[in-house]
């Protein structure tokens, strides 16, 4: 109970924070409209997916490094796919990509347990070998996308009777709230859910009381590569083209994690913390970009915020670890 | 039947430990048929020019795949070096302009240090994975020499000539980087083997609960082992512009994956502990006589990439089989 408090406490204290950002930003660019709040939203959305994706596995006690690579390898896959082809076409390819996903992450999953390799390694070998996979797909950025699937992020929804407030509700926003509540809510209810807790809380007490441990292990790894399949369709269809070198989105995804409440070590916090927290984390870089500060400058002062945050996050296992 | 009683140790395990007790040998092995498979594809190839070309090559990504076998000793990895090293070459390239080779050095090294005293804190009294730490400061170190780059842009760049010596000459046909790699070789082996440093890198690498009881004071230890690796890696950045003539800005990035891979299959065990840096050396060669090889067989940089991924994995999965055997 207490544990419930304190973990809604901290997705509350985020909310406040992002409120917080919300208002100074309007200070600093009193123009700052829906137009602005539905472009942060579109970039948020490849940054969001590698979140879920990073915090599936943490909460099953491990860690996913190939989730940068994952995302570069399905958005180079899904744009060199819809290249040239029919509009019709991407109808086929979208979940074609979204199974590739899940079964990269499938073996992902099965490459721990059958080895018995950390998790860490596992991933950092899984990474390297995604990012050729990305380069062999495409050399260089490139690659197309259908015109319908780059609609379904423009623009906002349309409520009739309340212009106003349907002008706040971007469509990227709705797209990804559908798309992690329809799999997250279930998750979360399900025995499976609990058992992910479980493997991630204490992998020794899981297996003594029943839980397959393995099986699993898998399932989350493979979920994980489901979010991050969703995160380079995101990516290709924000950008139209599909990049083989993926961006900063392992360091985002684990510095969310930790600022959302997760602990590193497992079994403990939700999908909401982490996602509210990549929403702070991109609205500090909208400000200094509105503060007119070099995006340059910007990319070292939201490399220093992420390594703080895993620092303290660190920190504070630790702490907990030793009382 | 009656042969497995006779045979109280079957073979595979016989290889088994010998493999753990020797990996140098396996591994010598391994780099002579790397070069026969060579030889054969493309009689003539290996001749003495060949040879020395490949020693070249091999140096710089010997010397970073040192810094990695020393931050796995302890359990950690160091995936800064690649961004330490263009640093260190981008910002002496830059600064020589203006300066004195000597003091142009000095000053493309003083990242170097910073970056690993920052990834040593962090690892070594905050406790984050090195994995995640070492990313973060490339990460900040390659927006700062971004932001740098804007300052210089008008000076250009050039490259001592005693760097360009040191980096691709050759006496009597042998590489001079050899000068700089041979001391540094030794220095890391006997600091590994005979020093109480090495003692205490091992320790931590072991058993840190155990090394941290008898009173070695863990921070300490991480803090200076990354401040090495990171001056270690500059001074590669220095050697390997000198080889590369080109200063760029993602120069030491492509040698970063293939110093894991080397120090992994010198037998460093990546959980820390176990290994040296003499397998990491024939590593690093084994590796780039591997590049050659991919390369004459038009192997795409992709699959090159795909491959050390998979090299990784399978080695360290087999030690583990290993060690779980004893």
């Amino acid at each position: 109970m207490t544990r419930l408090v304190r973990r809604q406490g901290w997705v509350a204290g985020l909310l406040v924070l992002f409120v917080v950002l919300f208002v100074i930003t309007k200070l600093i660019q009193p123009g700052y409209g829906s137009g602005d709040f539905g472009s942060l939203v579109r970039a948020v959305l490849p940054y969001a997916f590698a979140v879920a994706a990073q915090t599936i596995v943490v909460i099953a006690g491990g860690i996913d490094l190939s989730v940068g690579a994952m995302m570069a390898l399905t958005s180079v896959t899904a744009a060199s796919m819809m290249d040239g082809a029919s509009e019709e076409y991407a109808v086929f390819v979208v979940p074609f990509v979204l199974a590739m996903g899940l079964v990269l992450g499938a073996v992902n999953g099965m490459l721990i347990v059958v080895t018995r390799v950390p998790d860490i390694v596992v991933t950092l070998a899984t990474l390297f070998v995604l990012q050729g996979a990305a380069l062999l797909v495409l050399g260089a950025p490139g690659g197309a996308v259908a015109e319908w699937l780059r609609a379904t992020i423009v623009g906002t929804v349309a409520i009739p009777g309340l212009p106003e407030i349907s002008a706040w509700i971007p469509k990227a926003l709705v797209l990804l709230v559908v798309f992690l509540c329809i799999i997250w809510i279930p998750l979360k209810r399900s025995k499976l859910g609990l058992s992910i807790y479980a493997i991630g809380s204490s992998e020794l007490a899981a297996f003594r009381s029943g839980v397959p441990v393995a099986r699993t292990r898998i399932i989350a790894y493979a979920l994980s590569g489901l979010f991050a399949a969703m995160g380079g369709l995101a990516l290709t269809m924000s950008t139209g083209i599909g990049a083989p070198i993926p961006g900063p989105y392992l360091l985002a995804s684990v510095a969310a994690v930790v600022l959302g409440g997760v602990a590193l070590g497992g079994g403990k916090g939700g999908l909401l913390g982490p996602i509210v927290a990549v929403f702070v984390l991109r609205l500090v870089r909208t400000d200094l970009t509105l503060l007119a500060i070099d995006p340059n400058v910007t990319a070292i002062i939201e490399g220093a915020i992420m390594v703080a945050v895993v620092m303290f996050g660190a920190f504070i296992t630790m702490r907990s670890r030793q009382s | 039947m009656s042969t497995t009683a006779i045979q109280p140790v079957p073979f595979g395990r016989r290889l088994k430990r010998f493999m753990a007790d020797r990996p140098l040998i396996p591994l010598i092995i391994l780099l002579v048929i790397l070069v026969l498979v060579l030889q054969i594809l493309r009689p003539g190839i290996v001749n003495e020019r060949w040879l020395a070309n490949t020693v070249k090559f091999a140096i710089p990504l010997a010397i970073l795949a040192g810094c990695q076998t020393m931050t796995m000793l302890t359990g950690g990895i160091d995936l800064s070096v690649g961004t330490v090293a263009t640093m260190s070459a981008f910002i002496m390239a830059t600064q020589v302009v203006h300066h004195d080779p000597a003091v142009a050095i000095l000053i493309a090294l003083v990242p170097a240090v910073l970056i690993g005293l920052v990834n040593g804190i962090g690892v070594g009294v905050f406790r984050v994975h090195p994995l995640i730490m070492t990313l973060g400061t490339s990460l900040i170190g390659t927006g700062c020499l971004q932001v740098y780059q804007r300052t210089v842009i008008a000076s250009g760049a050039k490259i001592p000539p005693f760097l360009a010596w040191l980096g691709t000459g050759l006496t009597y046909g042998v590489p001079n980087a050899l000068l700089l790699f041979i001391p540094v070789a030794v220095l890391i082996v006997f600091t590994l083997r005979r020093t109480g440093f090495g003692r205490l890198i091992y320790a931590v690498g072991d058993n840190e609960g155990a090394a941290r009881l008898s009173g070695v004071r863990y921070w300490q230890v991480i803090t200076a082992l990354y401040v090495i690796s990171s001056v270690l890696a500059g001074i590669t950045g220095l050697l390997y512009i000198g080889l590369i003539k080109a200063p760029s800005l993602s120069l030491a990035e492509p040698l970063v994956l293939p110093s894991v891979a080397a120090a992994v299959i010198g037998g460093t065990s990546i959980f820390g502990g176990r290994g040296g840096y003499t397998g990491t050396i024939v590593g690093a060669l084994i590796l780039t006589v591997l590049t050659t090889l991919l390369t004459i067989l038009q192997m795409p940089e992709g699959a090159r990439r795909m491959l050390f991924g998979l090299i990784v994995l399978f080695v360290t999965a087999a030690y583990l089989r290993i060690i779980e055997d004893r």
